[in-house]
């Protein structure tokens, strides 16, 4: 059941005193760094003002900036001679980021995958197909060690090529994979189109998927197209890449491993840590890694912790499904919100779509927000009834909210769509 | 003794209800009524027409948001005293109307009515032998 039990269900006391002792190493190594250096000496901070785990407030955010003006080996707190490998995102916009790491790293690295695969139930005897693209992206090379560290045949088929990939599926009997969501739906598709039954015709039985952000409904309608069960996996390439949480085979949350990584959710504005339980952005400190330490890492994901015990035993905390971005939130009349608030609350009424928009807008000398919903149908012919909907909408916003939009019930399919991809939020205020 | 009247919901842009009358009209299904509600932010569109059940398989084919419900349409003398005789029968039997609207074809007035009970108005029609039309009426009107 557990891959290292000791250390999965350790209590939390004792994962407490552990984080404490790695942070201290760990602000050691960083010191060798120029970037951290440099901060630590300019806020005074060394292993030793760092006396319990509140005190890691004292040490300043590091940005994903922070990383690209210190390409390429800015951050590094090893010499270069002792690092194996690095991985490198793209860099769309600016200077791409690097990370690198020591043969230490990579092993570490590969046991955090390789805990959590076995966590889902895949063992040394099952064959494990990886559908991500290798090279650089970490989802390859990142699941490939960790399989291997777990003992499982592993079928690096790598991205593309749909009937070749379900000819390795058949031909080696592949019972895992790991593939991103809307590739497990068009797998699953073709293999249909072409006679084969997932479900009969193949022993596919666990798939891990992630990268992409999904539904609960998405996750369901893959398992039940392909027959098996879905895990959902989060990683980062700042932090190694896949294997940072995971999903155990409750499926209520990602366990994130608190021995390789400190945890916090903050208000991305005031950078208060949030109650717990509470939506805000992810921050990260790696207290298992040698080359490139990364402290109070903004990862601007947004989730939240679950409250309460997970019934696996697992001690490490839970994490929430993404919901978005930090960059996607909107500060109106100085509150703090995120669409996802408003999704939620609109998701739970089956009278509405999907789809919807946020307009902002100055209204005289002050901002408003209104809010236009598509309705899934008409389901009524007496408007006094959608007047009923639209008051309690406005209700349950208000109250998660603590202010009060308008509302706006719109016909099906009259909001602007763009690319497949609806537009969520548009700001039309004017700067008074 | 009921027939089915279609909803539409409407924005109130009144391009998209022209749009939506095309394509009924395309079809060769003949409006016999219509009337709009609404309020400042929407309005709903409640039509009588030729054929109800093809006019809302074309409106759900075109994803327009529409519903299907029955309604009574009784028919009455068009004199303000046969209206409130008639509608003195719903209401005297504990009925209350949620809306209604006529039209008038060949000197005969036809009432639709909507009531909050859907059984107790059609034992009114039956009790009281109120004349009504049906839906197989309809293509004929
Ligand atoms: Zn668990």
């Amino acid at each position: 059941m557990y891959w290292q039990q000791d250390i999965e269900t350790l209590s939390r006391d004792r994962l407490e005193k552990l984080q404490l002792e790695r942070l201290k190493a760990t602000l050691d190594l960083a010191y060798n760094s120029p970037f951290y250096k440099k901060t630590m000496d300019e806020n005074g901070i060394s292993s030793d003002s760092i006396h319990s785990l509140d005190d890691l407030k004292k040490i300043p955010f590091t940005t994903k900036n922070d990383l690209r003006e210190h390409y390429p080996y800015g951050m590094a707190a090893v010499p270069i001679k002792q690092c194996v490998r690095l991985h490198s995102s793209s860099g769309t916009t600016g200077n791409p980021t690097v990370v690198l790491h020591s043969q230490k790293d990579l092993d570490e690295w590969a046991n955090q995958v390789a805990r959590c695969m076995y966590m889902v139930g895949i063992r040394d005897t099952d064959v494990f197909q990886n559908t991500s693209g290798y090279g650089m992206f970490t989802g390859g090379l990142g699941f490939q060690y960790g399989a291997e560290k777990l003992g499982a045949l592993t079928v690096p088929a790598a991205a593309g090529n749909t009937k070749r990939q379900i000819k390795f599926i058949r031909d080696f009997e592949t019972t895992c994979l790991h593939i991103i969501p809307s590739y497990a739906t068009r797998l699953a598709e073709v293999m249909y189109e072409e006679g084969v039954d997932p479900r009969k015709n193949t022993k596919l039985k666990i798939i891990c998927i992630g990268a992409e952000p999904h539904s609960e409904e998405q996750r369901k309608r893959i398992e039940q197209l392909l027959g098996v069960k879905a895990y959902n996996c989060f990683g980062m390439s700042e932090m190694n890449g896949p294997g940072v949480a995971f999903e155990c085979t409750e499926q209520n949350g990602l366990h994130i491993w608190e021995d390789y990584v400190i945890v916090e959710i903050i208000d991305p504005v005031t950078l208060k840590p949030v109650k717990d339980g509470e939506l805000g952005e992810l921050v990260l400190t790696t207290i298992n890694r040698e080359a490139m330490p990364l402290l109070r890492y903004r990862t601007r994901d947004l989730t939240r912790i679950l409250p309460g015990n997970c019934p696996c035993g697992r001690t490490h905390k839970r994490i929430a499904r993404f919901q978005g971005r930090s960059d996607d939130m909107i500060i109106l009349k100085g509150v703090n919100l995120f669409p996802i608030q408003i999704e939620t609350i609109l998701m739970q009424f089956k009278e509405l779509g999907s789809n919807y928009l946020i307009t902002l807008e100055t209204v005289g000398n002050s901002d408003e927000m209104l809010i236009e919903v598509e309705l899934s149908d008409l389901f009524t012919d007496d408007y006094s009834v959608l007047q009923g909907l639209t008051k309690e909408i406005i209700r349950q916003l208000r109250d998660e909210l603590l202010l009060t939009p308008r509302l706006k019930l719109v016909a099906r399919g009259s909001l602007p769509v763009q690319e497949g991809k609806a537009i969520r939020v548009k700001d039309l205020r004017k700067i008074i | 003794m009921t027939i089915n009247q279609i909803s539409i919901f409407l924005e109130n842009k009144y391009g998209k209800l022209s749009e939506i009358l095309s394509l009924l009209g395309k079809e060769h299904i003949r409006i016999i009524a219509a009337t709009i509600a609404d309020t400042s932010e929407f309005g709903i569109m409640r039509i009588i027409v030729s054929d109800p059940q093809k006019a809302y398989a074309i409106l759900k084919e075109n994803n327009v948001s529409a519903n299907l419900t029955d309604v009574l349409a009784v028919v009455t003398g068009s004199s303000a005293d046969d209206f409130a005789e008639t509608l003195a029968h719903f209401t005297k039997a504990g009925l209350s109307i949620e809306y209604m609207y006529c039209f008038a074809v060949n000197g005969k007035a036809i009432l639709i009515i909507r009531t909050n009970n859907r059984e107790a108005a059609r034992e009114v029609i039956r009790r009281q032998n109120i004349e009504y039309i049906c839906e197989s009426d309809l293509i004929q009107l």
